[in-house]
């Protein structure tokens, strides 16, 4: 991180302190299947002990932003932090029921399944346009990370000048290359976690109480 | 009948003289008719992130089930002392190239080379 950031960001910070909203609420954004809610849920379980919404192999099990009030994270140096964690339905610019029937569902609900995600992903975008003052950017570290909704989305939370941690998720699964996630965003922090087995969270938990602090 | 895809291939002169809702507009009609659209610069983020709203608000089962969308990654620019200093970090857009997900898949994408294939409908 070069002088000039880190200036901005502490004066950032001091402004921030006088002028305080009531609540910092960080958006966890991601394509589909990322694992937004398994870190949502592991987050929101860790610091409160309760979940915040179900998880599927299915894509876009979250078709709502699902907000949890007042969650505080803190370390061993007695730093904190409390955030409002929001769980958002997976970004994309496609979506067909036949995917979802390629997973065993009827038309019906199929369909019914594509109307409630198209729906998220506007509620999403929305959400990131005026609700949200920090981001999680989720990435599967088994995908490729240049797929052009990253580029966008990444695009799009950097005009905002909102702080973003990237998280290289499922690193427990043998494909994983966060190194490749480092490569593609080498201007934002990059975390490399298991959402699922819990390895490695306390290094993001850090890295929130820093940057979302 | 001779079966083939429209392609536009629209200049930075003519999107420069759009709006950003006649752009997208301009955008979803061409793709929702088929046609496969490349811009010559590409959408600001704000931009982008309309196009997904509105993107969204037009799928519909069995019909128009989204856009394919891809542009090269943005060139690394300092941007100068002022403009860091000032947030100023967009990077300039660059040649995109827009189609339906059911007719335009991407086969290859690097640095310097965008490769898709095109289906009729």
């Amino acid at each position: 991180m070069d002088i000039l950031t880190q200036a901005k960001r502490r004066f950032s910070r001091f402004f921030r302190f006088f002028f305080k909203k009531k609540r910092t609420r960080i958006g966890i954004y991601g394509p589909p299947n990322a694992g937004k809610t398994t870190l949502a849920n592991r987050i929101v379980r860790d610091w409160t002990g309760d979940a915040l919404g179900p998880v599927s192999e299915i894509p876009h099990e979250t078709r709502r932003a699902r907000r949890r009030e007042n969650v505080t994270i803190s370390n061993s140096n007695g730093d904190s932090i409390v955030i409002d964690i929001v769980d958002t339905p997976g970004v994309t610019t496609k979506i067909d029921y036949h995917e979802f029937t390629e997973y065993g569902l009827d038309k019906e609900d199929a369909v019914k399944r594509a109307r409630e995600a198209t729906e998220g992903v506007a509620e999403a975008m929305h959400w990131l346009r005026e609700d949200i003052d920090g981001v999680i950017y989720m990435l599967d570290a088994t995908l490729d990370p240049f797929a052009q909704v990253n580029i966008m989305m990444v695009g799009i939370i950097e005009s905002r000048d909102l702080p973003v941690v990237i998280v290289a998720n499922k690193i427990d699964l043998p494909d994983a290359s966060p190194a490749r996630i480092k490569s593609a965003f080498p201007q934002h922090p990059v975390i490399s976690i298991s959402g699922l087995e819990g390895t490695n969270v306390d290094e993001l938990y850090e890295k929130m109480i820093e940057f979302f602090g | 009948m001779i079966q083939g895809v429209q392609l536009d291939l629209i200049s930075e002169e003519r999107l420069e003289s759009l709006t950003s809702m006649e752009k997208i507009r301009m955008i979803l009609d061409e793709v929702m008719a088929g046609n496969i659209v490349v811009l010559e610069k590409g959408l600001s983020p704000e931009e982008s992130s309309k196009l997904i709203e509105m993107t969204m608000m037009e799928i519909n089962p069995d019909g128009f089930s989204g856009i394919e969308m891809e542009t090269y990654p943005a060139r690394s620019r300092s941007g100068g002392f002022l403009a860091r200093l000032l947030g100023r970090r967009e990077s300039p857009s660059r040649l995109t190239v827009i189609g339906p997900a059911n007719q335009l898949k991407m086969l290859r994408k690097e640095r310097d080379l965008i490769s898709a294939w095109v289906s009729s409908r």
